[in-house]
């Protein structure tokens, strides 16, 4: 389904790109948030924790509506000048990731907090090596928590168009692709596209699992 | 060797200049139509076109907040309002078809037996017969809302009267699957004539059906910051001569008439600020 036509490779790059730096970015600041949420009961953890998990179910067009906004060149950001770049797309993606990493991760962390904190304090360790043992201890459930912020990221369809604008060559990733092949009627193409999205969301999750299970 | 060399130059060229973003609408860009002009753009002048395909009136409000440098559109009533509200300047036709009323082969209604487009519009509201409508702002689904207007007719809030708010391709595939009535542009539908059911029922160039593509500049004294004169080197290669003819040829001999006629920058429908 896919010789002849080499742009679906290089739309696959975009998309593995796009969504993998969105992951990235979203654990850099949701690992950290999420263990120092669940190690101990925090002053306004609560209402943190809500919104974490409400914030799974953020709506990915509103999302991509409020940074178009944001972005646009008559909006607050626009001097950035990110509209309709990958970047935009990424920090869109980013936004969705980021309460299912740090969600997940709490939820993990918590399930483990006194137990971890008893054994480690009473050989002596500081509160810093607890949260670092709470870290490894959860590291099963928080390969489950980046698989499910790549998943989001990489098959969101909303906010990737409404800041990514679908250009050719430039910012068009599978989901977007899916959409407009759709569009034309060609569904053989946007059954393949569909195929390689399943595919690339399959390698990366198997990679995080065995990156996961090792040692 | 050299080919790589001269690929390297061409890419080197785009990358130098600032690229240009033109909001269009899906009928342009789903036919391919600016995937076989536009390289050439780029080719003699290094800029790249960044093409953004949307409904006319998404992408008419992108530009109106000077997030596109250009765009082309299918709306002259939108357009002309585009330039009133001083957003958009150095309007030109660029090509035309028309609209066709696309239905069941059966077709229930009788449209194709009508006299005229608003004859077939008033069969279909009399018999109750399903239509599919855009339902967005797309410039088919202004041109669908003019019709019924024309008709003194309100179909909105009928059982048999659809919404799909989904693009032209989409909506056909929606109507075949439904066999019902839908308005189309003349080149989304011989695309999708093979992979839907539908017949062209009402295939005749009158002036309510005529279906006029526009390009505007976005005016950079209203929107700093737009890449304007890319956009207007645009114009000039969209209008002329040769571009025109290839505009008009595009997917002739597969269709056996032109998807596009060219408009040499005539407007058929003035489109008057």
């Amino acid at each position: 389904m896919t010789a002849g036509w080499p742009e679906i490779w290089e739309i696959t790059g975009r998309s593995l790109r796009v969504a993998g730096a969105a992951t990235l970015l979203a654990a850099l600041a949701g690992l950290p948030l999420g263990v120092w949420l669940g190690a101990r009961p925090r002053p306004g953890g609560l209402a943190a924790q809500v919104i974490l998990y409400a914030g799974m179910g953020l709506p990915p067009v509103v999302v991509g509506l409020v940074l178009y906004l944001l972005f646009s060149r008559s909006g607050p950001l626009g001097w950035l000048g990110l509209l309709f770049t990958p970047t935009a797309m990424v920090l869109a993606e980013a936004v969705l990731a980021l309460p299912m990493i740090a969600g997940f991760t709490l939820a993990a962390v918590q399930a483990r907090a006194a137990g971890v904190r008893r054994l480690v304090r009473g050989l002596g360790g500081t509160e810093r090596q607890v949260l670092a043992t709470l870290l490894w201890e959860s590291r099963r459930p928080i390969v489950a928590a980046l698989a499910a912020g790549f998943g989001a990221a990489v098959s969101e369809v909303g906010a990737a168009t409404i800041v990514g604008g679908d250009i050719r060559h430039h910012t068009r990733v599978l989901t977007t692709a899916v959409v407009l092949e759709t569009r034309k009627g060609d569904l053989e193409r946007a059954l393949a596209l569909g195929a390689v999205l399943l595919g690339v969301t399959l390698l990366v999750t198997a990679f995080l699992v065995v990156w996961g299970e090792r040692r | 060797m050299p080919r790589t060399l001269a690929l390297m130059a061409v890419f080197g060229l785009a990358l130098a200049a600032a690229p240009l973003r033109l909001a269009t609408t899906t009928s342009v860009n789903d036919s391919g139509l600016l995937d076989a002009i536009l390289p050439g753009f780029t080719r003699e002048t290094g800029v790249e076109v960044q093409v953004i395909a949307v409904g006319t009136g998404q992408a008419l409000a992108i530009a109106g907040r000077g997030d596109a440098d250009a765009v082309l559109v299918h709306a002259p009533d939108l357009e002309a309002r585009f330039l009133r509200a001083g957003k958009g300047k150095g309007h030109a036709c660029l090509a035309y078809n028309n609209f066709v009323i696309a239905g069941p082969a059966a077709d229930p209604a009788g449209v194709a037996a009508a006299e005229s487009a608003l004859d077939a519009m008033r069969r279909i509201y009399r018999a109750g017969a399903t239509f599919v409508s855009r339902g967005d702002n797309s410039g088919t689904y202004h041109r669908e809302r003019a019709l019924w207007k024309a008709c003194g007719l309100e179909p909105r809030g009928r059982a048999w009267y659809l919404e799909s708010g989904s693009g032209m391709g989409a909506t056909l595939a929606l109507a075949a699957e439904k066999q019902a009535y839908t308005l189309t542009d003349l080149g989304t539908y011989l695309f999708m004539r093979d992979k839907v059911d539908l017949a062209d029922l009402f295939n005749r160039p009158e002036p309510l059906l005529l279906n006029q593509y526009g390009y505007m500049v976005v005016n950079p004294e209203r929107l700093p910051g737009v890449n304007y004169k890319a956009a207007y080197r645009l114009r000039a290669y969209l209008l002329r001569d040769d571009v025109q003819r290839a505009i008009g040829a595009y997917m002739k001999a597969r269709f056996g008439q032109s998807l596009f006629n060219p408009l040499f920058g005539r407007c058929k429908v003035e489109v008057v600020p």
